[in-house]
């Protein structure tokens, strides 16, 4: 279990200020200008020791991801752009980052750049999160009067940071699509490559990073990789916010060490499965993209990417949504693909119509009016969509749907031989007659 | 996708208040020379709040003149971003998070207290008091569930907490946004069993940021002019 030294996110629910004051107070912007002292490689060097994995659901290796900037200017600037689109459902951790600890992700904004040689940073917040760009811009306020930021400030380095918001769309979330909505158009996704570290916004060098990825960087740097990577298991290091939603007791977000066990996070953060343990249905794990795993699977499972990745889920964004036994787990997972379906960027056709083939027949299967032939269609349709489009929007689509066939199969069947008998008179001629 | 249109009845013209003209062009200039359509979405918003929570025509084609914007490159963009409203909305817009981790808690629940306390969906009542809409996960999954109102979020509701919200606001009175059942932000409700070392805050002696879930209060926003009932296309 993580100890309370060791959290990042010491302001993680508020109970104190998140204004420049305080937050040096707690320990942000002590000593950034020998950390930018050290060089750029040496920083993106550090960021590879950490093993720290991006955190906004791919879990790309930050360092590595940063060493594809590059090193010499051809004349085209270098753009950092943090990915504050949070959108996945079951996922609220950087909302609480940008609304109580503002100042992490600016001096890790900072640091990023820098590594990068990057000058200016947008961060992008998707438009519904009001009161926390109000927030975050008031503290880039404070940076900036403090010389924190900005041209010729203290630390040395000159840093713009801008926060930009978006209007409603979580496809901006994409990397690439939150480049485009940032250049001022609709958020479509780019093909790749190039990728955006070759060409990205506005056609220059450019990495995209989540905001936790972003804000867990200058702990890293100020307490070194070794203590970083001393947290969660090889390849999955580090501390992560888990949001703990659906039906437990208390619903939360909590920061834990990587590989935290999934019934520990439920237990002791969520205050339990609402009814008790033996009341779980199902979990998923990472946010709605990554498919459900039934209760059978939830005893001793770590909560990472590899041990995840397992199981044929995902760690995801560490949105873990639990379900207990009075769940239509058919509706839920509809409701999810309502989502997809409403949220598509209808560029490429198997996500445009898929994802609306796949909710309409799911609010079929809700009823039981489907046949059981459909289950294997539907899952047929869900590997046509997966891998067959421009970014992942279609696989997160798709994986939701796999994973109810895959664990939830009778559930269906089951639902399906009830609306027969029932739709079945008793005056309907049988075959011997 | 979702289906939507620009409001069959339009206002004459528009044009961005000297405050708000002020704020644009500084807005502008966050961006690299040639980038300005990058203000794009923000400057619409602007004129969305101006106008009191719709975009009507004229102000698409006012920005895309300021921004040197083709019409249509910002007529996509108010189709596509469903954040913009195309037809007039109630002076409070609540919009009820019905994604999965809402509905497991009871976001159903609080779309029939909609329906019961404002009416149809996307209709503004007959006061022009209110108008709801279904929205897509709004990132405040652990407080579900929770809806937006105007501006801020109200967290953490139940139908009978949520109905006497909407009277408060009805009434003219202040509502307080954040959760509805008194639990600090995201933290577990009864309070956080992580964070409790007091050597963190050593030497930070202070206390919550008031009104941090907003600044405002939301009876302020009701300086808004009051949207005539008016069907909403979508």
């Amino acid at each position: 279990m993580l100890q309370d030294k060791d959290r990042i996110y010491k302001n993680l629910y508020g109970q104190r200020s998140w204004k420049l004051k305080a937050a040096r107070a707690r320990g942000a912007w002590d000593n950034t200008k020998e950390m930018i002292a050290r060089g750029h490689d040496a920083i993106i060097d550090e960021v590879k020791a950490s093993g720290l994995r991006g955190r906004g659901g791919a879990g790309f290796p930050t360092g590595l991801k940063w060493s594809f900037m590059p090193k010499q200017s051809d004349g085209r600037p270098s753009y950092l752009a943090v990915n504050a689109d949070e959108s996945e459902p079951g996922t609220c951790k950087d909302r609480d980052i940008m609304r109580h600890d503002p100042h992490l992700l600016i001096e890790g904004a900072l640091l990023a750049a820098f590594a990068m040689r990057a000058h200016t940073s947008y961060i992008y917040i998707r438009g519904e999160f009001i009161a926390e760009r109000e927030i975050l811009q008031a503290a880039i306020d404070e940076a900036y009067d403090a010389k924190l930021i900005g041209k010729n400030n203290v630390n040395g380095w000159d840093f713009e940071l801008y926060v930009h918001h978006g209007a409603g769309a979580y496809i901006c979330g994409e990397e690439t699509a939150l480049l485009e909505s940032l250049e001022g158009k609709k958020g479509q996704p780019r093909l790749k490559p190039p990728f955006p570290a070759n060409c990205g916004l506005y056609g220059a060098p450019t990495t995209v990073n989540n905001v936790e990825t972003i804000s867990s960087v200058p702990d890293i740097l100020r307490r070194g990789a070794t203590w970083y990577a001393s947290l969660g298991r090889p390849n999955n290091t580090g501390t992560k916010l888990y949001c703990i939603s659906g039906h437990v007791n208390t619903p939360c977000t909590v920061e834990e060490e990587m590989g935290v066990p999934l019934r520990e996070l439920i237990d002791h953060y969520g205050g339990g499965v609402r009814g008790g343990w033996d009341n779980l249905l199902a979990v998923i794990p990472g946010g709605s993209s990554v498919p459900c795993i039934p209760a059978s699977e939830c005893d001793d499972l770590p909560m990472d990417f590899d041990s995840l990745k397992a199981v044929n889920t995902g760690l995801g964004t560490g949105g873990v949504i639990v379900m207990d036994k009075s769940t239509d787990m058919i509706s839920a997972i509809a409701r999810l693909a309502y989502f997809y379906k409403h949220e598509s960027c209808g560029q490429c056709t198997p996500c445009r119509e898929g994802t609306g083939w796949m909710w309409r027949v799911l609010e079929r299967m809700v009823k039981g009016e489907a046949e059981k032939s459909e289950i294997d269609m539907l899952l047929d349709v869900t590997h046509q969509v997966e891998g067959h489009t421009i970014c992942a929007l279609g696989d997160a689509a798709a994986w939701p749907v796999q994973g109810l066939i895959r664990h939830f199969r009778h559930v269906i069947e089951e639902r399906i031989d009830a609306q027969a008998t029932k739709l079945i008179p008793a005056s309907v001629p049988v075959a011997a007659e | 996708m979702s289906i939507r249109r620009l409001a069959a009845e339009q206002p004459e013209g528009f044009a961005f208040t000297s405050a708000n003209l002020e704020w644009a062009e500084a807005q502008i200039k966050k961006y690299p020379e040639g980038r300005q359509a990058s203000a794009v979405l923000s400057l619409l918003w602007r004129a969305q709040e101006q106008i009191g929570g719709w975009l009507p025509e004229p102000a698409l084609r006012y920005v895309a003149d300021m921004l040197d914007m083709a019409y249509i490159r910002v007529y996509e963009l108010v189709t596509f971003y469903t954040m913009f409203n195309l037809a007039p909305v109630g002076r409070y817009y609540v919009q009820v998070c019905g994604t999965t981790p809402c509905m497991l808690r009871g976001a159903e629940d609080i779309k029939d207290t909609c329906r019961k306390f404002i009416g149809e969906k996307d209709r503004v009542n007959d006061d022009g008091m209110f108008s709801w809409t279904e929205v897509e996960c709004l990132g405040a999954c652990v407080n579900a569930p929770m809806a937006q109102i105007n501006n801020y979020y109200y967290e953490d509701l139940t139908p009978e907490k949520f109905e006497s919200l909407l009277k408060r606001l009805r009434a003219g009175k202040d509502v307080e946004p954040g959760p509805q059942d008194g639990r600090q932000t995201s933290a577990p409700a009864g309070g956080p069993n992580t964070l409790t070392d007091p050597e963190l805050y050593a030497n930070d002696p202070s206390g919550p940021e008031p009104g941090s879930a907003g600044t405002t209060v939301i009876a302020t926003e009701a300086k808004r002019p009051a949207s005539k009932r008016e069907k909403r296309p979508r």
